[in-house]
């Protein structure tokens, strides 16, 4: 196989997704951290070292007024690791990250329970984009493979939890088995990527050969080191 | 009812401007009424490319408040009667228009004009999101360039999800229109190619406009080169640009060189 390079070992980046408390807060503050008060009361510790986040859609608060209510909580030995439902453009600095894209699970004991994606049987699931990936677009999948029958720009990027598969030319970035798959792999019908990364391995333009660009070609995992082939 | 144009980049300095007044001025000389809008509050060209610079008196920030009517703030063209401008404040900044204000006179402008087309600012913020939140149609003007090309791609990204026409889940109009094409650099491998540029930004293409000194003299002298130059290359360019506009099927060529014998010597010694 012609124009086979390994990686050097690299630092990896990964995604993991994790069980949380959500608290939502409600108005009047101080009847809800009254309330909240009296649960605590009732199980005391109950919140000692579990993960918990606050969504704050349901009140509409200042970035002091946020910043106010993660003390409160810390006093009451609950630790905020997220925001919710805040404007990141708001919060000062020193507050617990915004996060998005949450999803609901049973409300059962947290901490016991493996990770919800291991638990479930695998899911077929895939995504098909029928138009150009535009530069600063990005298209997040964390279900399955990715499809482009176009092509992907500088500047744009896909992540995939599953495989990625570029009809076009690749000539931004792909991630392709981002939680945590290392048998997903990148297929494109030109490389031309600023970046390629499969669970967490990633290789930059710079560390591509230049005898690939422009060709089509693959990129996989083997023994913990992002490789990539030209198809042809 | 009129078409509303955006006339956008990403990339400053690629020939906007002039895009927007050797348009409009094509499209009014072929009979349309035509308004052309700047949108680069705080930064105002197109009234001097326009020559109307010093018949500003109301401008798109005093309608939109609703200062004034329409009617005081368009400045009718001295060469072609069914020409007008609706010039852009320089002394405020794009923080100055809203929304709502900018929705209520493009759908004025749309009742009058044929054609209404709006100068965008460069960049990616809150002035050129508003000059393309309101088209059925957008011109992206592109340098055979890589740096212009990929800020295009970001344009064309987000005439597909930020414009009224996208949130109502239709497609909006998109042509491309390559600017400062130098077929000498061309072909020695110093640009982008014509193939490149289309294959990367896959919409279909309006026109080449040529670089040429004619288009640097128009914007000196403050008239449209499809007014003051008829003959020159890029106005052809952008007359048979604006004939595929209202739906004509046009030849594209793609301007090459014509050197004269000598300058074909020099070059050559040059190189």
């Amino acid at each position: 196989m012609s124009g086979v390079a390994r990686a050097q070992r690299a630092m990896r980046f990964r995604g993991r997704s994790y069980m949380a408390f959500v608290l939502t807060p409600e108005p009047p503050l101080a009847d809800w951290l009254r309330e909240l008060d009296e649960r605590i009361g009732n199980s005391a510790g109950y919140f000692v070292g579990r993960p918990v986040v606050v969504d704050l859609s349901a009140v509409a608060l200042s970035g002091a007024g946020i910043a106010h209510l993660v003390s409160e909580l810390s006093s009451r030995d609950i630790r905020v690791m997220g925001l919710e439902g805040a404007d990141p453009a708001t919060l000062p600095p020193g507050l617990p990250p915004v996060l998005t894209g949450g999803r609901a699970a049973s409300p059962t004991e947290p901490a016991r329970q493996p990770a919800p994606a291991k638990a479930e049987a695998p899911r077929v699931a895939s995504l098909l984009l029928d138009s150009p990936v535009r530069s600063g677009q990005s298209v997040i999948f964390p279900d399955g493979d990715v499809t482009v029958l176009g092509s992907i720009a500088s500047g744009a990027e896909v992540l995939a939890g599953g495989s990625i598969h570029v009809y076009g030319a690749l000539r931004g970035r792909a991630l392709a088995g981002t939680h945590g798959n290392p048998s997903a792999r990148i297929f494109c019908s030109r490389i031309e990527a600023e970046l390629l990364a499969i669970d967490g391995y990633y290789r930059t333009a710079d560390e591509l050969d230049a005898s690939l660009l422009g060709r089509r070609a693959q990129a996989w995992l083997a023994d913990n080191a992002l490789m990539i082939a030209a198809l042809d | 009812m009129g078409k509303v144009l955006v006339v956008t980049s990403g990339k400053g300095g690629v020939g906007k401007t002039t895009s927007t007044a050797a348009l409009g001025a094509a499209l009014a000389q072929g009979g349309q009424s035509t308004v052309v809008v700047d949108f680069d509050v705080g930064l105002r060209n197109l009234d001097l490319v326009m020559g109307a610079e010093r018949r500003v008196v109301y401008d798109l920030i005093n309608v939109t408040q609703g200062v004034i009517k329409l009617p005081q703030a368009l400045i009718r063209d001295k060469r072609l009667e069914n020409l007008f401008l609706l010039p852009a404040s320089q002394t405020r900044d794009k923080d100055a228009l809203t929304e709502d204000g900018v929705a209520r006179v493009i759908a004025e402008l749309r009742e009058k004009f044929a054609w209404v087309i709006c100068d965008s600012p460069a960049g990616i913020e809150r002035g050129a999101t508003l000059a393309m939140r309101n088209a059925d149609a957008a011109i992206i003007v592109t340098n055979p360039e890589v740096s212009s090309v990929r800020d295009s791609d970001r344009i064309i990204g987000l005439l597909d999800s930020k414009t009224v026409k996208a949130e109502q889940g239709e497609r909006i109009e998109k042509h491309l229109l390559i600017a400062r094409y130098d077929a000498a650099r061309a072909a020695r491998g110093e640009m982008l190619s014509i193939e490149d540029v289309l294959e990367i930004l896959s919409i279909p293409l309006l026109g080449i406009v040529p670089e040429s000194q004619e288009v640097l003299r128009a914007s000196n002298i403050g008239s449209p080169v499809t007014i003051s130059s008829t003959a020159s290359a890029p106005a052809r360019a952008y007359q048979a640009a604006a004939r595929r506009l209202c739906g004509e099927d046009i030849e594209m060529t793609i301007p090459s060189e014509r050197k004269s014998l000598l300058g074909r010597l020099l070059g050559r010694r040059a190189a």
